[in-house]
């Protein structure tokens, strides 16, 4: 009785609060919010926004981190299992890339930051030997002008994702097959790969790569931390004009965050055109029959960019945990003269009960979440029907940009007198995790042999002691993965925090991203270091507790 | 337990506009009823109908009946009804004996009970003293016969085979429907067995009803 509820429960959940924030974005961003004297449509709003100095440079940057990350990351996504699948290197290479996906944006973004600035932990491996710089040289390489330290902190994050949902879609191509046969005909490994199976492939990834497009031309915090400065990008400028304290300012960043919005469906839409170039010159290549049969070079080039890109990552962690620890640490020194523990000691008081807010929050939501999902997933199996269109709904949260229904969201609930409570933090953070959770879950829900369930129900056992004592427990482990993941959703999200905790309710993600400004870079690591250590914690219960509880028995084992 | 005979009355089974069985028939204690048919025709769904997991894609109708009690109107757990699939099933996270402790009606009280109760099953099958074990660690025929001892514990009205036999090789093969058809003649199961090898039919004995020819 209590699965019924689920899928209409669950389509609310996902709809009701972007429809919602989407409506109170838009009447303010026409003038409409009585409560702010807002009476009678105007386009005055849009005017105010048309005149902020700067403002088209700002959209710029957004839609050019959107395209050129998407575009960056699914090219060496592609190229590289175009290449690689199915060989032993590409096991290993997904092995150590997995991981990556649960780094908060955060501390990726400040880890990579830590790696490249004049200051950073290249510059002095190679100074002053290679480059002779004593003093960190005047160069603006993170926050440059342009976006492009932006694009490739975003590009470094997003390659696992892609990577990961492309590998969700490759078991259902015939991979060996098809590559003997492409060989056979002549074709080089990429090229054979690219015209037989990466159309099939792309067609079931499409809503991951809007959902990137989508979040890297509206991402905050990264942008803060690696983005330009002179003008931000417009999310960044959008958060500060929301948090003003003088409260007219409503309108303008409402009106900014509808901007947002036109500039996400635009990134959106340029990408359709680039799709439709991309399939065109596929299909020209194929017709005439190009073999690109010594692709020897490009093989190992996107090798490289892959592992470039995972040891980008692992290498700004490092860097990161280093600067924790870190006593004297003088430029070109490669590492710090002493390490103390003195930063952590200090630190602790101030981080107890930002970790509290972030562990409620992940742990109360990664639960309902999970709660959801189960009850849709078993509707789905008494039903025998697979919805599809609740299904596309999933990605909703993922697609429609942050900003442009946060803020409408954050309005409506001011206005309903809902402060920033716990529990109202629970219910912005359900709306992001439960996609992770439903999607991480449903393939090896699906995957289920019922027979087993069959079986229990002949031996006289109910539905719900065989959902407790088989189902449950023989998935535990992707029951257990599933809250992981949906857990470092929960601790990764700084812009749902930051509004609707609205300086009140703080998190670990949201205390590192406020300190990007300050530079103390020894703090910052400590934040940023327990930023990644609280999905990592996750990842290893939900390994470690499958395996003790069913250690004795084998074909529990991975 | 005294059981009382199966009775198919009137079932029929269709996927849309294709109907696929019917039958009236009635399976006395210890009998087996073989429905043969190739793969495709739909010859397991009429296990699905009387096991109460019919897909519902499929339409169906008709009662089963044991004795005078309609199975039809009960839901999966209640209509007792056990059943082997071709492969074991055994549950991968529980012990031998945690299956058939599993399995064992909760009528059965006491740990000690039910404990010797799973014990003197697992002798029945050849089985003595391996309760402890990991079920992943014991050979095919091993499996095929903890799921069989699995099946029997439960106190079945009847007893369901869907090709219980198509994947052993030709040895176990015969073994297991011996012990199979051993068993169900001892405790006085009536039987339906779904089969495409007409090796399985004979050594069966009963009626053969042939589908979708």
């Amino acid at each position: 009785m209590l699965t019924r509820l689920g899928p209409p429960a669950a389509i609310l959940l996902l709809s009701g609060p972007i429809l919602a924030g989407l409506a109170g974005t838009m009447l303010p961003a026409f003038g409409y919010l009585p409560a702010l004297g807002g009476e009678a449509f105007s386009l005055d709003p849009l005017r105010q926004l048309a005149a902020v100095p700067g403002i088209a440079g700002s959209a710029l940057l957004s839609l050019q981190a959107g395209l050129a990350s998407a575009a960056l990351s699914l090219g060496v996504v592609m190229l590289f299992v175009a290449a690689w699948a199915g060989t032993s290197a590409f096991s290993r290479v997904q092995h150590l890339i997995s991981p990556l996906l649960s780094v908060p944006h955060a501390a990726a973004a400040f880890g990579f930051a830590f790696l490249i600035a004049p200051s950073g932990l290249v510059a002095r491996f190679l100074s002053p030997e290679l480059t002779g710089w004593e003093r960190p040289p005047d160069l603006l390489i993170v926050n440059d002008p342009m976006g492009f330290s932006l694009i490739a902190g975003l590009v470094a994050k997003e390659i696992p994702f892609l990577l990961l949902v492309t590998l969700a879609a490759l078991p259902q191509v015939p991979l060996a097959r098809t590559r003997q046969l492409a060989a056979s005909l002549g074709y080089g490994r990429i090229a054979g790969f690219l015209y037989c199976l990466w159309p099939l492939i792309y067609r079931q990834i499409r809503l991951p790569v809007f959902a990137v497009i989508a979040f890297a031309s509206s991402v905050v915090d990264v942008a803060v931390i690696l983005g330009p400065s002179t003008p931000p990008t417009l999310a960044v400028r959008l958060v500060g004009w929301m948090n003003d304290p003088e409260l007219s300012m409503r309108f303008l960043a409402s009106a900014g965050a509808l901007l947002q919005l036109g500039v996400s469906a635009a990134a959106i839409l340029a990408w359709l055109v680039v799709e439709r170039i991309g399939a065109g010159m596929l299909r020209v290549f194929c017709e005439e029959g190009r073999r690109f049969s010594r692709d020897a070079a490009l093989r190992w080039l996107s090798f490289a960019l892959m592992l470039a890109s995972a040891l980008s990552v692992f290498a700004g962690l490092g860097a990161l945990a280093i600067w924790s620890v870190a006593g004297l640490w003088q430029f070109p020194d490669a590492l710090p003269r002493s390490v103390s523990l003195k930063t952590w000691i200090a630190t602790a008081p101030r981080v107890v009960e930002p970790l509290a807010t972030t562990l409620a929050a992940g742990l109360i939501s990664t639960v309902l979440a999970l709660v959801l999902a189960l009850l849709c997933l078993m509707r789905e199996d008494e039903t025998g029907r697979r919805g599809r269109r609740a299904a596309a709904l999933i990605y909703l949260p993922l697609i429609v940009p942050q900003a442009a229904f946060l803020f409408g969201l954050h309005l409506l609930f001011l206005l309903g007198g809902v402060g920033a409570s716990l529990w109202a933090l629970v219910f912005v953070h359900l709306v992001f995790v439960l996609p992770y959770v439903f999607l991480s879950l449903s393939d090896p829900w699906r995957a289920f042999d019922r027979r087993y369930e069959a079986i229990a129900a002949g031996l006289g056992r109910s539905r719900a002691e065989t959902l407790w004592r088989v189902r449950l427990p023989m998935l535990a482990r992707p029951v257990l993965t599933a809250c992981a993941v949906g857990f470092a959703v929960s601790v990764g999200l700084y812009l749902p925090t930051v509004l609707i905790g609205a300086g009140r309710l703080t998190t670990i993600t949201t205390e590192a991203v406020a300190l990007a400004s300050g530079g103390n870079r020894r703090v910052i690591g400590v934040y940023a270091f327990l930023q990644m250590l609280l999905p990592l914690a996750g990842f290893a219960v939900a390994t470690l507790v499958p395996a003790l509880l069913f250690r004795r028995f084998r074909a529990m084992r991975v | 337990m005294d059981h009382q005979g199966l009775r198919l009355d009137g079932v029929t089974i269709a996927l849309g506009p294709r109907a696929l069985i019917a039958i009236s028939h009635t399976v006395a204690p210890g009998e087996v009823l073989t429905i043969m048919g190739p793969s495709g025709s739909g010859k397991s769904t009429l296990l699905a109908y009387v096991g109460g997991f019919l897909d519902k894609a499929f339409t169906a109708s008709g009662r089963v009946l044991a004795g005078e009690l309609d199975l039809t109107a009960l839901p999966p757990q209640e209509r007792h009804v056990g059943i082997l699939f071709q492969d074991p099933l055994l549950f991968p996270h529980m012990s031998v004996a945690g299956n058939l402790l599993f399995a064992i009606p909760q009528a059965v009280q006491g740990r000690a009970a039910r404990e010797s109760l799973a014990e003197s099953a697992l002798a029945g099958v050849d089985l003595a003293g391996l309760g402890a074990r990991d079920p992943d660690t014991l050979s095919g025929g091993q499996k095929a016969r903890v799921a069989l001892a699995r099946v029997l514990v439960s106190a079945p009205r009847a007893l369901l085979l869907d090709e219980p036999f198509s994947k052993l090789d030709a040895d176990l093969r015969h073994q297991m429907r011996e012990l199979v058809f051993a068993k169900a003649r001892a405790s006085g199961l009536p039987v339906i067995l779904v089969t495409h090898d007409e090796a399985d039919a004979a050594a069966a004995g009963g009626t053969i009803v042939r589908i979708g020819a």
